[in-house]
């Protein structure tokens, strides 16, 4: 007789495998909101002006935004300078080679301006000429009628604009009379200054957005500006080719997308699963529309674009246009990419999630609760809408938030079917009929991509890349985060407790 | 054929095979009719003849005729949804809707176009009263249906069949689920309602056939093996057949 067989052995320690990919996976998720959160925060934190005096005598003032090895002088340093004044200096970045620089200064009386145009301006005020008076900083008005003069033209120039918008055709004389006032009262404010290297400026009150001085702020003072610049960031309308200025137009853009394509894409979706589930019979047909959904999820997003282009834009959105607005023709308004046609593509787009998770929903209604509905006499519509549906509302919900959460990132559809670098106008305003479904729009993911690789001015733009990131981060986790609330809330009337 | 249920030579089978095989059964207007028999004779596909509830279920298929409340079923002017209204039916497992538990009894008055804050609130009371349940819910008509009992649920069923005044109530094993506090309560509920309405009890429990019953229907294979009074039937079977599956040989 033979010895009996022994076992050994040979698994692989399979809990620290495991384990150990979930700590990569983690760390690579905190790391990537790491990044954006630094990354934003050390975009948007005031920094200090600095003004370097160099070896061969010239003198520059600006920002710093970090030192680095110097590539071309193998052991130095070299520090990377936003000295702005892209009118004058024609970029906003220099480098100074740390080697180079004599005397180092944070002189308190330094100035920041936030120009509407050009970037910012960084130099020492000299002089404020307004309604035929003089101000030097020495006098001590200086400071009072500075910050007086430009908000007013702040608040000029936001109603020149306004204004302006409003003007679509030739304008009435009242209108001509009151921007020829304000045009007057904004160059009738100017202030001198002189940057680092002693040239002089004169720049009228109405091209300043802001002024402020870092080298004279306290950490609260600190705090203040970085909140406000976020909130500017948030709310207000870009410039510059996107590099300054806020993303509320494609934040709102995002929004709108999203909600439009919801609008859309949960009654569709819905209905096609009641359908499936409850009326169709099992067979060849339901099981080969089951398989088409299916595999409609995992056709890349670009697929989507293209169909969306060549039937939304091209063969729906024509025949609109030949049908209600032949007057304009050959321009088109819905024969071209818009919010409509975007949202009806990520509409296509999200519909296989919807329609399995609505499915799944509807599977969680029990048999018997069904057959009580309908040994009342309630017909089948009856039943679906007053007994099945609670019970499929959860499992909607989840659909609806993978949906919204896939549409709010993509962005390769998109570009085929009308989202624009920038939109002159919302898709949601106060000029009749107020909701404007032809008209493109702007996106978040969409200006991310397009302020980090398409932008003239690469740099100053960093800090915008960043926060649009963290923006579409924020906006995604909100929306979740409202259907998780909404789904929670069904699931608790469907647990008991009062309804 | 007289009674509030009836049927005649009922044959009914889903696919290849017969469920019921020849039933002739008549159940008076009032009073509780006892259906029993081992499992799979077909005691609840019978049940389910008078409401059409088999109808959707795959493979169907009937002959014979079946009436309710004197009316043929499959009457092309008596709708099935008018039918089953008319026609009580408590199941096996308490099946509350997920709503309160007033609405789970204004469902069906609500299907019927009640809209009156009045009459709901005359037809909720009196429902569930007559399902003995009004005095444990009265101050919680507005929470969800799923926080009773599992008695409780039951009873907010025959209160929720009530709520459409069938005069027939059919119930499929109700008291399957319950423990024996619970099926107590529901067995008074029934018999007392039983004055009024005439009440089909599917049930595979003898004991509970003898308690609450007056007339009782064996039914064995899809076939009916012998129908008569309670007291006569559990006393002095007829056929051997029911004899041996009343003293337990099979079952």
């Amino acid at each position: 007789m033979s010895a009996p067989p022994v076992r050994v052995s040979e698994g692989l320690p399979s809990r620290a495998i495991a384990f150990a990919a979930l700590v990569v996976a983690l760390a690579l998720m905190a790391g990537m909101l790491l990044v954006v959160v630094v990354g934003t925060a050390h975009g948007f934190w005031p920094r200090k002006l600095v003004a370097f005096t160099l070896a061969d005598g010239s003198e520059l003032l600006g920002e710093p935004w970090g030192e680095e090895p110097d590539p071309q002088a193998p052991g130095n340093r070299r520090v990377r300078l936003k000295v702005g004044n892209r009118d004058l200096l024609g970029q906003d970045f220099v480098f100074v080679r740390l080697a180079e620089v004599v005397a180092e200064a944070y002189p308190q009386d330094a100035v920041v301006l936030e120009r509407w145009e050009y970037g910012n301006f960084y130099g020492f005020p000299v002089l404020l000429k307004y309604d035929g008076r003089e101000v030097a900083p020495g006098d001590p008005q200086f400071e009072q009628a500075l910050t007086a003069q430009l908000a007013k033209a702040y608040r000029i120039t936001k109603r020149f604009a306004t204004l302006r918008a409003r003007i679509t055709t030739a304008p009435s004389e009242e209108e001509l009379a009151e921007l020829n006032t304000l045009a007057a009262h904004l160059s009738s404010c100017n202030l001198t200054l002189r940057t680092a290297s002693g040239v002089t400026k004169e720049i009228t009150c109405g091209e300043v957005v802001r002024l402020w001085r870092p080298n004279r702020m306290g950490l609260g003072a600190q705090t203040l500006e970085f909140i406000r610049r976020l909130w500017q960031f948030l709310f207000s309308e870009p410039r510059e080719a996107n590099t300054e200025g806020g993303i509320f137009p494609a934040l709102f853009g995002t929004a709108f997308l999203v909600m439009l394509m919801t609008v859309f894409v949960v009654p569709l979706g819905v209905l096609t699963a009641v359908y499936l589930r409850e009326y169709a019979k099992d067979n060849a047909f339901t099981r080969g529309v089951r398989m088409a959904v299916s595999t409609l999820a995992g056709v890349p997003s670009i697929v989507f674009g293209a169909f969306g282009l060549a039937f939304f834009v091209y063969q729906v959105g024509g025949a609109v246009d030949r049908l209600f607005f032949a007057a304009n023709l050959p321009t088109p308004t819905f024969g071209t990419g818009g919010v409509l046609w975007a949202s009806l593509t990520m509409a296509l787009l999200t519909l296989p999630v919807v329609v399995v998770a609505s499915e799944e929903g509807l599977s969680a209604a029990p048999p018997e609760v069904r057959d009580g509905a309908r040994a009342l006499g309630a017909t089948r519509w009856e039943t679906l809408r007053r007994v099945v549906f609670p019970y499929a509302k959860p499992g909607i919900l989840t659909g609806v938030i993978l949906a919204v959460a896939r549409a709010a990132g993509e962005v390769a559809p998109l570009m085929l079917t009308g989202v624009v670098k920038l939109a002159p106008s919302l898709p949601l305003d106060g000029t009749p009929p107020f909701l404007h479904l032809e008209r493109k729009f702007m996106h978040l993911g969409f200006h991310i991509y397009d302020v980090g690789f398409q932008s003239p001015n690469i740099e100053a733009a960093r800090p915008m890349i960043f926060a649009t990131t963290l923006v579409l981060l924020l906006l995604v986790v909100v929306l979740n985060l409202l259907a998780l609330i909404f789904r929670n809330k069904a699931r608790k009337a469907l647990e008991g407790g009062v309804l | 054929m007289k009674g509030a249920l009836a049927c005649q030579d009922l044959i009914v089978g889903f696919g290849a095979t017969e469920v019921l095989r020849g039933v002739t059964l008549s159940v008076p207007e009032q009073g509780i009719t006892a259906v029993i028999g081992p499992s799979g004779c077909g005691k609840s596909t019978l049940l389910r003849c008078f409401n059409r509830m088999n109808d959707h279920l795959p493979g169907f298929f009937l002959r014979g005729k079946v009436w309710a409340l004197g009316r043929d079923v499959y009457d092309p002017t008596w709708p099935v949804d008018s039918l089953r209204f008319a026609v009580g039916m408590v199941f096996q497992k308490p099946n509350p809707f997920p709503m309160s538990i007033a609405e789970n009894v204004l469902f069906g008055p609500r299907l019927a176009g009640i809209r009156q804050r009045e009459e709901l609130r005359v037809i909720l009371e009196r429902s569930l009263r007559a399902a003995h349940l009004w005095d444990e819910v009265k101050d919680t008509l507005h929470a969800s249906a799923f926080s009773l009992s599992g008695g409780q649920q039951q009873r907010l069923c025959i209160a929720r069949a009530l709520a459409c005044q069938p005069r027939v109530l059919l119930l499929d094993e109700p008291s399957s689920a319950l423990d024996p506090i619970a099926t107590a309560a529901l067995e008074e509920t029934v018999s007392e309602l039983a004055s009024e309405v005439a009440v089909l009890w599917v049930t595979h429990d003898l004991q509970q056939a003898a308690r609450v019953s007056q007339q009782v229907a064996f039914l064995y294979l899809g076939k009916l093996v012998e129908a008569g009074s309670t007291a006569e039937v559990f006393a002095n079977p007829a056929q051997p057949l029911t004899e041996a599956y009343l003293t337990g040989k099979f079952g």
